[in-house]
């Protein structure tokens, strides 16, 4: 079972995206297992599906959206904590979490 | 549907005067003049006091824009900016145009005043030009996304796409661009295009933005995509191109290529040659001005974040992709295309409504951005070479 706010945009992605914010400490289903975060996640934001290596694409819209910088396990929150970009680097103010 | 027929054949929307100064010396005059009757009279300009043909090019084409009815010209005199070049492309289209030099008439104020008489003239003039029949097919419709975040990709750009359909299938041209915000699209682009040698143009598009961008050292991503979940320019990229819909690709056109004939069009924007004067296009407004130089009567603006501009000359249509944003912002936007999130609104619908607010507003209703008064306006250097010939192919 999978929390209704975690959004599959094609079948063979490897993160789910969030259409509804998610609380800190709060419990989401992610494919049966319960999960939490440490930070509030607002909408638009990414939660792994499977597993991914370090060194290995991540998948989204069914396309590479960059390469994990990091191993990604199911239910982590995807960002750029432990995803990169195989083009430019991306600038952040802040961690991306406001 | 009714426009303004121009001597070139295409119809204009909105029928105002441009006020447009030719170096930043002489923006605060043009302003002025402009200041008594915004409604009719938008500022647009070119600041440097160095030449370039781009920038010649673009404001040859923004000056006859199908929009503009009449064109006030406002230099300071000295500048390189060549005005007689572009009083006389737009005296060859039939518009009324006048060219004030600051230096010649006396100063500031007298040459507001001078200004400010002639624009009123003209604005008189205008409001009694009868209007002609218009088509879809008479109209050239751009797209920007631009404050984008993870939702962006998901419900406002797929639902500008499936307007872009619609548009294309009623024999409207549409537009579609930022090269550097489609790297890592190259294949599933090239896929689209109506012949082999396009496909070869268009992957050659992107990655030269990718050589050009990874130069500069920053990607076309700023630091409140990743706070709205995009992590990487190539996700940003893949959300923006949503907002191409899914008809074919027709032609490869740079700012100020006006595309031939209905369908789909991409519009490279990074500059030919090595890196010269910065940032392809430093903030939204950029892109904007060139589809406008390339013909486009309005743009649809997908925003995530929630930017608050439009634009002077042509309308900007702002359509909200994140539904938190809309319920915050929602006096600046015009479509909310998050209710796709809340399953309020399929994407089809929102399409739909899309689609609908282009043609009221070429019938004459009022964007958002165009009561609120906005018409932001930023052009700056750059340097391109033609098209080649399997950039448009027949």
């Amino acid at each position: 079972m999978t929390d209704p706010r975690l959004m599959l945009l094609s079948p063979g992605d490897s993160v789910y995206v969030l259409r509804d914010q998610i609380a800190v400490g709060e419990a989401v289903m992610v494919d049966g297992h319960t999960v939490t975060f440490a930070g509030a996640l607002g909408l638009g934001h990414k939660i792994a599906r499977v597993a991914v290596a370090a060194g290995q694409q991540v998948i989204k819209y069914g396309a590479p959206i960059g390469r994990a910088s990091r191993a990604i396990a199911p239910g982590d929150h995807v960002h750029l904590h432990n995803l990169i970009s195989d083009y430019t680097p991306t600038y952040a103010l802040n961690k991306g979490d406001a | 549907m009714r426009g303004w027929l121009r001597s070139d054949g295409r119809k204009g929307i909105r029928n105002v005067v441009a006020a447009a100064y030719l170096v930043e010396c002489a923006h605060h005059v043009a302003r002025e003049v402009a200041a008594v009757d915004r409604e009719n009279a938008h500022v647009i300009g070119f600041p440097g006091c160095y030449p370039n043909a781009y920038a010649q090019k673009m404001m040859e084409r923004l000056c006859t824009h199908p929009n503009v009815g009449a064109v006030l010209l406002v230099s300071l005199g000295c500048e390189s900016f060549n005005r007689h070049q572009v009083a006389e492309v737009v005296r060859a289209t039939g518009r009324p145009v006048k060219v004030l030099v600051i230096q010649n008439s006396g100063g500031t104020r007298s040459t507001i005043a001078a200004g400010r008489e002639w624009v009123a003239e003209q604005v008189a003039a205008l409001s009694q030009v009868p209007t002609v029949p218009m088509a879809v097919s008479d109209l050239i419709v751009g797209t920007v996304c631009g404050g984008s975040d993870g939702t962006s990709g998901i419900t406002g750009n797929p639902a500008a796409g499936i307007a872009f359909d619609k548009l294309v299938a009623a024999g409207a041209a549409c537009i579609f661009e930022e090269t550097g915000e489609l790297i890592g699209c190259e294949a599933i682009m090239e896929a689209r295009a109506a012949t082999p040698a396009l496909a070869a143009e268009l992957r050659a598009a992107v990655e030269k933005a990718a050589r050009y961008y990874d130069t500069l050292g920053y990607g076309s991503f700023a630091s409140g995509n990743a706070d709205g979940g995009l992590t990487t320019i190539e996700e940003k990229s893949l959300g923006a191109y949503m907002k191409s819909g899914q008809s074919p690709i027709s032609g490869l056109i740079k700012p100020g290529d006006i595309p031939p004939k209905g369908g789909l069009y991409l519009m490279d924007v990074v500059p030919d040659g090595e890196v010269r004067f910065g940032f392809p296009n430093i903030s939204d407004n950029a892109e904007i001005v060139e589809m406008m130089a390339s013909g486009a009567h309005c743009t649809l603006f997908v925003t995530g974040r929630g930017s608050v501009v439009g634009s002077a000359l042509a309308p900007v249509i702002k359509i909200a992709a994140n539904p938190h944003m809309y319920a915050r912002l929602s006096e600046d936007m015009d479509v909310n295309a998050g209710r796709v999130l809340e399953g309020a609104a399929t994407l089809e619908e929102v399409g739909q409504e899309i689609f609908d607010l282009v043609i009221a507003l070429a019938s004459g209703t009022r964007s958002k951005s165009e009561d609120l008064g906005h018409q932001e306006f930023i052009l700056t250097y750059k340097s391109f070479e033609p098209i080649g010939p399997a950039c448009l192919p027949v």
